[in-house]
């Protein structure tokens, strides 16, 4: 009996490990092709020249004095914007994780929206809001357009549910019985907090801090919108000498250097997420949480309802009241119009391209992040297949103005002539929602237990079987939550749609942008509509996973 | 079984990706090897009366899609990029500020358009081997807000010195030269005035730095914010009277007000200007080559001569070529431009911008 098991394990390991490769075969194909050699095709266009690579270039451009300022701006402005975000979401992720009060779930859902909304959208409510008459200029006379506050602001506008949902959603799962023992032996509350929470807390916070970061270095349309000539990050000035100063070998040398910081922050990441994944006493998520006791919890709630009410609902409330302006839905009117002179065709047409571009862009982003996510859970994934892990991430931290670039250049010839087709946009957007279906499924697939697919494949069924019988019905939620995230990042993508949309099709933050850029009310205020539109979409989309994801508490 | 089911989970996940390659190309392959249809690469400034396209397409039998590439620098470099596979067949809108990148990158074939002949000859000037086609031109100068002088009893400045004087401190808002083309075309026209080196433009700016000018990244926020003459700009309460934009700038201040006023709400100061002229050419590797010639000529010829004024608010090149009334009257062309040869436009750009950025943006 247990040689035959043995046998039958070991056949199943070799077959397991086939199995992978070929698993990991599409996405590593995917990757190969729609990343890594359009961002090397550019990166080679900048340093090659006659064919001989200029490794020189890189001391040149790093001897710069404007470079190292910029170098120098990004990597600062990361740190204070991701301190900050902590330092105003950590509360917020508590009041989220262990306080049961009326519209949690509504509310949770909307202080995601910013995440998924495009950038130009949220420097533009911005900008209405600190901007020259803003609301805070008519109403006070304080304007911070032209200060490195709009940009920070803004970044925690962003990534606060970055925060609430990576430290909240773990925090919501610790047993609180733990702490409370603390206390019963005679531990204060601040040293019970200290001991006991704040460690099984720790390696969240930090791969939450990590991301808050990677996403703040890496910051294109707001620092672009926010800071004027004077601030530029690392991302914006390789769009710079890319789009305006036509320095490729500049833009290249900074395009390296902003991939080895990512590819660092990355590797730190992964090392955190492993670390969480350590044995933590966890509990349902839904006997964790109560009404708030006392005047000191309930304080603490109103604060976070207070801060999440200015720095989330009001930027956005702000942008739904431009797109009203005086004469009620004529911006909305508006966009039905072809004669507005900035499209040739009716910008309302835009919400129709995004939707076509977002639901390619998911299915292609679950087909990849699945296969990967699935590869990736095998218990006898090796450390090669670990690294894969964090490479999939990457595509978030390169720059997207590189990634445009770089499939205009490199996908233009057959079997890859793919530069005058739609599905280019998709490709990109795609790249973006991946890493985002990993990391929903990931943990959810390694939380099934392998003996059921062990029980399974002894039986006899194939690892096809497997996956169908055992860990498809478990995952399906979490698959459904995470093509619903694809589904909203690829709709708000920016930074490559604008390189490589059609005129003729342009995508909603593509409209948005365009219209930004021209002058005049009408165009303004039709920008504005566009922009309330797209962030309904993604507050419908948002709040309909919420509802998905709360209930898998019960299925588990 | 695990091999075909590797096989088949691998064939889904390619062919998925194939099936949408493949709808994608039958129906957004237009553009490529369809002779009668020709396109058109622009920025996004590009406009033209509906009538006068269908005219062409009429008379020529091709008909025209146009592809809007972001501002002008932008189209210019994305062209150069995909030069071996162009996403058109003419390229219009690279200016004398940007021609020699075009040019030394090769984007352009030769060819001599019809009618060139009749182009004013003042426009002509690097015109080797017909590569490029002048089509439009336009005077960079310094806009100001007539109400807020007269108010004040103040006389607007008039030229480039003035500009440093103390009585206009804090009232100039310029744009930024490396993103910009009416910011690199005042760039150039203070280096055309006081020379590179010595007490030159580097010192003129210095000096204009001292005297509060403001620089934003566009012309859209230099204009329609932070200008206080424009209608965008009066309603955006922008505070500064003073504004580096085109001459064309005032007459398009009466065109598009409702009703309109008896005089423009704003000047230009004369002395101020720097000449741009926007070229196009036919793109190397283009894949209706023919079209393309067709629709150069067009470009040049009388009907779209007399249309573009007021559709891209530029002046025409061609000899005859109607001017509007409005233009006459409260926008006319500098007497005296600043100009500049583009070669040495080509020579020294780049190091200008850099040397113009760390010293009034840093």
């Amino acid at each position: 009996m247990d040689l035959a098991r043995t046998e039958v394990k070991r056949r199943s390991t070799a077959r397991g490990s086939a199995a992978r490769l070929g698993l990991m075969a599409v996405p590593v194909a995917f990757f190969a092709v729609f990343f890594a050699y359009p961002v090397a095709a550019i990166v080679a266009r900048g340093l090659k020249a006659d064919g001989v690579w200029r490794f020189g270039r890189i001391a040149d451009v790093l001897a710069q004095s404007d470079i190292r300022h910029v170098l120098w701006f990004t990597t600062w402005q990361a740190l204070a914007s991701t301190a900050l975000t902590l330092l105003i979401a950590l509360p917020g992720a508590y009041v989220f994780a262990r306080f049961d009060f009326p519209g949690k779930q509504f509310l949770r859902a909307v202080v995601t929206v910013p995440f998924v909304l495009p950038t130009v959208v949220v420097g533009t409510a911005f900008l209405a809001l600190v901007g020259r008459g803003g609301l805070l200029d008519e109403l006070w006379g304080l304007r911070l357009d032209t200060t490195v506050w709009a940009i920070l602001l803004a970044h925690v506008f962003f990534n606060y549910a970055v925060v609430v949902r990576t430290v909240g959603g773990l925090w919501s799962q610790l047993d609180p019985r733990q702490e409370e023992a603390a206390r019963m032996l005679g531990a204060s509350r601040l040293t019970a907090w200290r001991t006991v929470t704040l460690p099984a807390l720790g390696p969240a916070v930090a791969a939450a801090a990590l991301m808050v970061f990677l996403f703040t270095f890496t910051s294109f349309g707001v620092v672009q919108i926010l800071g004027g000539p004077t601030f530029s990050t690392l991302e914006v000035e390789i769009y710079r000498q890319t789009s305006q100063v036509f320095d490729l070998s500049t833009a290249a040398v900074l395009t390296m250097i902003q991939f080895v910081a990512v590819a660092a922050v990355l590797a730190v990441h992964a090392w955190t997420v492993r670390r969480r994944e350590t044995a933590l006493r966890l509990v349902d998520a839904a006997r964790t949480a109560r009404r708030p006791r006392g005047a000191g919890q309930w304080a603490l709630l109103a604060g976070v309802l207070v801060t999440v009410a200015g720095l989330v609902l009001l930027p956005l409330a702000v942008l739904v009241q431009r797109s009203l302006g005086a004469s009620g839905f004529g911006y909305y009117r508006a966009l039905t119009r072809a004669d507005g002179g900035t499209f040739l065709v009716p910008p309302i047409e835009a919400i129709g391209n995004s939707l076509q571009y977002a639901l390619a862009a998911t299915a292609i982003a679950v087909v990849i992040g699945a296969l990967a996510a699935t590869a990736l859970t095998r218990r006898d994934a090796g450390r090669f297949v670990r690294g894969f892990d964090a490479l999939l991430m990457l595509p978030l931290g390169v720059s997207a103005v590189t990634v445009g670039f770089g499939f205009l250049i490199a996908l233009d010839e057959p079997p890859l002539d793919l530069r005058s087709t739609w599905i280019l946009v998709p490709l990109a957007q795609a790249l973006v929602g991946v890493p985002f279906v990993v990391r929903t499924m990931l943990p959810v697939l390694r939380a099934v237990d392998a003996r059921l697919r062990e029980a399974a494949s002894v039986l006899g069924a194939s690892p096809w079987r497997v996956w169908r019988e055992v860990d498809l019905p478990m995952v399906r939620r979490a698959l459904l939550v995470a093509a619903g995230f694809a589904f909203a990042v690829s709709l708000g993508e920016f930074g490559a749609t604008v390189f490589i949309a059609r005129p003729d099709s342009p995508t909603l933050p593509v409209a948005v942008a365009r219209l930004l850029g021209r002058p005049g009310d009408m165009n303004y205020g039709q920008a504005m509509a566009l922009s309330t539109i797209l962030m309904l979409v993604c507050a419908v989309a948002l709040v309909v996973l919420e509802r998905l994801r709360t209930d898998r508490s019960g299925e588990f | 079984m695990s091999i075909t089911k590797k096989v088949s989970v691998l064939a889904l996940g390619l062919g998925m990706v194939g099936t949408l390659a493949a709808c994608g190309s039958s129906d957004g392959g237009q553009g490529s090897g369809d002779s009668r249809t020709v396109t058109l690469v622009s920025h996004d400034s590009w406009a033209a009366s509906k009538d006068v396209i269908a005219a062409f397409e009429k008379s020529s039998g091709y008909k025209v899609r146009v592809l809007e590439d972001g501002d002008a620098g932008q189209a210019v470099n994305k062209a150069i990029l995909t030069k071996d596979d162009p996403q058109g067949d003419v390229f219009f809108g690279v200016d004398n500020t940007l021609l020699s990148r075009a040019l030394d990158n090769g984007i352009f074939q030769p060819y001599e358009a019809k009618g060139s002949d009749l182009i004013l000859p003042e426009y002509r000037a690097g015109q080797d081997e017909h590569r490029v086609t002048p089509v439009d031109t336009g005077d960079v100068c310094v806009n100001y807000d007539k109400a807020y002088f007269s108010e004040r009893g103040l006389t607007p400045p008039d030229s480039l010195d003035d500009l440093v004087e103390p009585r206009y401190k804090d009232l100039l808002v310029t744009e930024n030269a490396a993103s910009s083309s009416p910011g690199l075309g005042f760039l150039l026209g203070t280096a055309a005035k006081y020379g590179d080196g010595g007490r030159g433009w580097q010192d003129y700016w210095k000096k204009l730095k001292a005297n509060g000018v403001k620089v934003v990244d566009s012309w859209e926020q230099a204009y329609n914010e932070e200008f206080s003459g424009s209608s965008g700009g009066k309603k955006a309460k922008g505070d500064r009277p003073l504004v580096v934009s085109y001459a064309s700038s005032p007459p398009a201040e009466v065109i598009y007000a409702d009703p309109q006023p008896a005089t423009a709400p704003t000047g230009v100061a004369q002395g101020t200007c720097f000449r741009q002229i926007e070229y196009a050419g036919l793109l190397d590797n283009a894949a209706n080559p023919e079209g393309g010639k067709a629709l150069l000529d067009f470009l040049i010829g009388k009907e779209f001569q007399d249309d573009m004024p007021l559709n891209m608010f530029v002046y025409p090149v061609r000899e005859g070529a109607r001017i509007p009334e409005a233009f006459r009257k409260f926008g006319p062309q500098a007497e005296d431009p600043q100009t500049m040869d583009p070669a040495k436009i080509a020579d020294n750009r780049d190091q200008w911008v850099k040397s113009w950025t760390s010293l009034v943006l840093k």
